[in-house]
């Protein structure tokens, strides 16, 4: 296995591409008692349409969500259970551009992690039991879709794309799922479900080359192309609605404003832009920015408010949200505050106090065993080496982030969703 | 790790390990949980976090936790059982990866005890536009529980089964209690509390204990020598006062809230009564193996999660799902049948086992996490005991199927409630 040393952080990553085009990567953690393993696919909310044997396919909404809940079934019953018997805490998620399924534990690590890469690999649903889910995941769409959170951000996707599938809602909706069969689970499987579209990623106190050796063991041992992500037609530079609302049971107007950016090619180029499109958006109105404390007094913001910078396969743009009484001043004073600084520029100190604390903040961050995995994960499907952060930071300067700056934080490229308390209209 | 007394009532934790990237610091006051006190306590902390008197605004205390490697303060109120905790977690990059070496532990405790007791103004009033932001604030807060709705019912579910019991006090008290703060009644609690609430001061992070000792007693030197309070007393409620009460909201939504409070038959503090309790809890409704999960989800179709959750101290256990309106009464029947099971001890040998292992689990995980492990020794503080994460987890694995049905045969059913919605 090829082993990364990333001294400055503390880190260690051992690397190995299988055969079978698997990728593994090991975070070696000696003075911890908890392991945590990570099996993910490159597949997610956004991936409905995509061509399997020659054929495109155009599957329901909602359909990678389904699939990671039936993933569980297994000939003996339901791998949830299998693994929290030995005293493990399983889970999954699906989001817009991954599915993944994960474990920690503190005993019994080579038994979970046999059964996790066994019942990712090998599909088993009947007609009955895709059916049983529906009404599961029926309830989970529906609490949901009484989150306002979810609602305002889902709005702004829809606002901001005209074409890119991130605008799906990944659950779907309670119509879409009701399409979905067992027959579509298992193409939507044998495509995406191929060790060469997959990742595994462990920390913990392991030996690195047991974990591949489980894995050539348990997974197929045949090497498949990945399947090319569909991400719409082109989309234009601006937004698809400048604003949208609507109203729910919440005590005060929720808002959230999207500046939509150009996405950078995939590659370290993506790190760089990432890093740098929080720094510009922490200048421009992160907690430490002058405006934000001009909101803030002026009582338009309060504690809850947020920013940052946010990318999938395909598109990246900044959002801020909050509570506010009143969301057209905020988006004016932060359309005016990016004027402000396309004029004058930023101040060279706030610019390398920012650059400070964005990096203790992903120093801070891996400490956790999940966020490692996840990150080394989306990393590697972005073609990125996550932990080379520390170089990047160094490289970044003022006048990249005012151009950052300048060139997003647009009228046309900006979209302000709004949820207003009240009922529901009809 | 070490536990000293620095002054009477005031107490630090420092757990020594250099696994973590960074140390954690925390400062917690100890309140007894009350109507009057409640929102003047909880506003506390979020006006002490708007600037001190080196630091007397957000953009300059902003750029001083940058300049810090941008260290973390955030203000914090936590319930446990009947029992305030108001303060600060405060988390800082630890020394080996700090670029240039430096040492920010000794600062990163003067910034915490500054922002304690030197908040910006005169000396003798908090400045009015800050405690009139941080009041409109605490409101904002306390009305938008209704934002997440199952959080907001069962903290409708625990003001009504518990009303009269300072259990009933929301952790922020009341809107109508926040709205009428004024400047000089949080003065003099503030006051108040310097002067008389327990203290418990933590570390987490590489740096010795000595080291750590002398860094909290420089920062919080100013901290009044006083006699302080004991630690306040959590009253259990050993069964429901009278036959099962129902209450019910509703609201515009998708998805009902089934809500179902229980009496434990007495306050859970020590470490006998825990171990059986927790065990208890996993097998009902605590884990994806739990009796809930694998029937009223799982067998049944009705809903996404069907949880239990525990106040030890306070003697309840809460359950809780999200159904459908029209599946209200099935899932309601489902989780009591359920109950049932385990009171007549219909609890394979396998659910036992395999709560065991997810109860030892998850308190051995404690030990890998931070925040989780302040939270841990907090609730020790809290509730007067002191065995470890390791000795919980131990007696845990130890648990006999006699001693889970005993618990289950001691719960009770009090209160119902419901969150409907419009049509219904």
């Amino acid at each position: 296995m090829k082993k990364h040393i990333y001294e400055t952080i503390g880190e260690t990553v051992y690397q190995e591409v299988l055969e079978n085009g698997l990728h593994v990567f090991v975070f070696p953690k000696p003075d911890f008692g908890q392991c945590y393993a990570f099996f993910a696919t490159r597949y997610g909310g956004m991936d409905t349409r995509f061509q399997l044997g020659g054929k495109w396919l155009d599957t329901p909404m909602g359909i990678a969500h389904y699939l990671e809940h039936k993933m569980f079934d297994t000939p003996d019953g339901n791998a949830l259970q299998t693994l929290s018997a030995t005293g493990a805490s399983p889970n999954a998620f699906t989001s817009t551009a991954i599915t993944g399924y994960h474990f920690s534990c503190t005993d019994r690590f080579w038994e979970n992690l046999r059964i996790l890469l066994e019942f990712v690999s090998v599909p088993y649903f009947t007609k009955e039991s895709v059916e049983k889910e529906q009404g599961i995941i029926g309830q989970e769409i529906r609490m949901i879709e009484d989150n306002p959170d979810w609602q305002v951000f889902h709005m702004l996707l829809e606002a901001l794309y005209k074409n890119h599938p991130v605008r799906n809602s990944v659950a779907g909706s309670v119509e879409s799922i009701a399409e979905i069969t067992a027959e579509t689970l298992y193409s939507c499987h044998e495509a995406f479900y191929t060790p060469s579209n997959m990742t595994l990623c462990v920390a913990g106190n392991v030996d690195p080359e047991k974990v591949c050796a489980l894995a050539r063991e348990i997974l197929p041992k045949e090497k498949k192309p990945v399947i090319p992500r569909d991400c719409g037609e082109q989309e234009p530079e601006e937004v698809c609605c400048r604003e949208n609302s609507r109203t729910m049971a919440v005590s005060a107007p929720l808002m959230q404003l999207g500046i939509k950016g150009t996405p950078a090619p995939d590659g370290d180029a993506q790190l760089r832009q990432k890093i740098l499109g929080e720094l510009a958006c922490e200048a421009l109105m992160g907690s430490s920015s002058p405006l934000y404390s001009k909101l803030y007094t002026q009582g338009l913001i309060n504690g809850g408010f947020y920013c940052g910078y946010m990318d999938y396969p395909g598109c990246a743009f900044l959002v801020a949200g909050g509570e506010s009484k009143d969301p057209q001043a905020v988006q004016e004073a932060i359309l005016a505050e990016a004027a402000r600084i396309g004029r004058e520029g930023l101040e060279e100190g706030l610019f390398q106090r920012l650059k400070k604390s964005a990096y203790g903040s992903y120093v801070r961050g891996l400490n956790s065993f999940e966020n490692l995995c996840v990150e080394q994960a989306r990393s590697f499907f972005a073609q990125q080496d996550p932990w080379t952060f520390p170089e990047v930071f160094a490289q970044l300067e003022r006048a990249d982030a005012e151009r950052l700056i300048k060139e997003w934080v647009q009228p046309e490229r900006t979209a302000l969703i709004v949820i207003r308390p009240g009922e529901e209209e009809q | 790790m070490i536990e000293r007394t620095l002054a009477p009532g005031v107490t630090l934790r420092a757990v020594q390990t250099s696994k973590f990237k960074t140390s954690m610091l925390a400062v917690t006051f100890l309140e007894p949980l009350r109507e009057e006190t409640a929102s003047c306590n909880a506003l506390l902390p979020r006006v002490l976090r708007r600037g001190t008197q080196d630091h007397p605004d957000l953009e300059s205390l902003s750029a001083a936790l940058d300049e810090l490697y941008g260290m973390n303060l955030e203000p914090i109120v936590r319930k446990k059982g009947e029992v305030q905790c108001l303060g600060f977690w405060a988390s800082v990059l630890d020394d080996a990866y700090v670029p240039g070496q430096s040492h920010l532990l000794e600062s990163a405790a003067a910034l915490l005890g500054e922002l304690v007791l030197r908040p910006a103004g005169d000396g003798t009033a908090f400045l009015p536009e800050y405690v009139d932001s941080e009041r409109a604030n605490l409101v904002d807060k306390i009305r938008a529980e209704v934002n997440d709705k199952l959080q907001y019912s069962l903290s409708r579910l625990r003001s009504q089964m518990c009303q009269g019991e300072a259990y009933g006090v929301g952790r922020y008290g009341s809107e109508e209690s926040a709205q009428s703060i004024t400047g000089e009644a949080l003065q003099e609690r503030y006051r108040a509390v310097l002067q008389t609430a327990p203290v418990f001061l933590y570390y987490c992070g590489s740096a010795e204990p000595e080291r750590v000792e002398r860094a909290f007693r420089a920062a919080f030197a100013a901290l009044p020598q006083t006699e302080r309070a004991p630690i306040p007393q959590t009253i259990a409620v050993d069964q429901p006062k009278g036959p099962l009460r129902r209450f019910s909201d509703s609201m515009d939504v998708g998805q009902g809230k089934l809500i179902l409070g229980l009496r434990l038959g007495g306050g859970v503090r020590d470490l006998a009564q825990t171990a059986p309790t927790m065990i208890l809890h996993a097998v009902y409704g605590g884990s994806t193996n739990s009796k809930l999960f694998l029937n009223v989800r799982e067998r049944l179709s009705l809903c996404y999660f069907a949880n239990a959750s525990l106040a030890l101290s306070k003697g309840v256990m809460t359950v809780y799902s999200g159904v459908e309106f029209a599946n209200f009464q099935k899932a309601e029947e489902e989780i009591l049948a359920q109950l049932e099971a385990c009171r007549r001890g219909e609890i394979t040998e396998e659910e036992l086992e395999t709560a065991r292992r997810s109860v030892a689990g998850s308190l051995r995980t404690t030990l890998d996490v931070q925040s989780k492990l302040e939270e841990f020794w907090l609730n020790r503080f809290v509730t007067g005991t002191d065995y470890t994460p390791q000795a919980l987890a131990q007696a845990a694995e130890a648990v006999t199927l006699e001693q889970v049905v005993a618990c289950a045969r001691k719960v009770q059913l009090d209160s119902i409630y419901t969150l409907r919605g419009k049509e219904d």
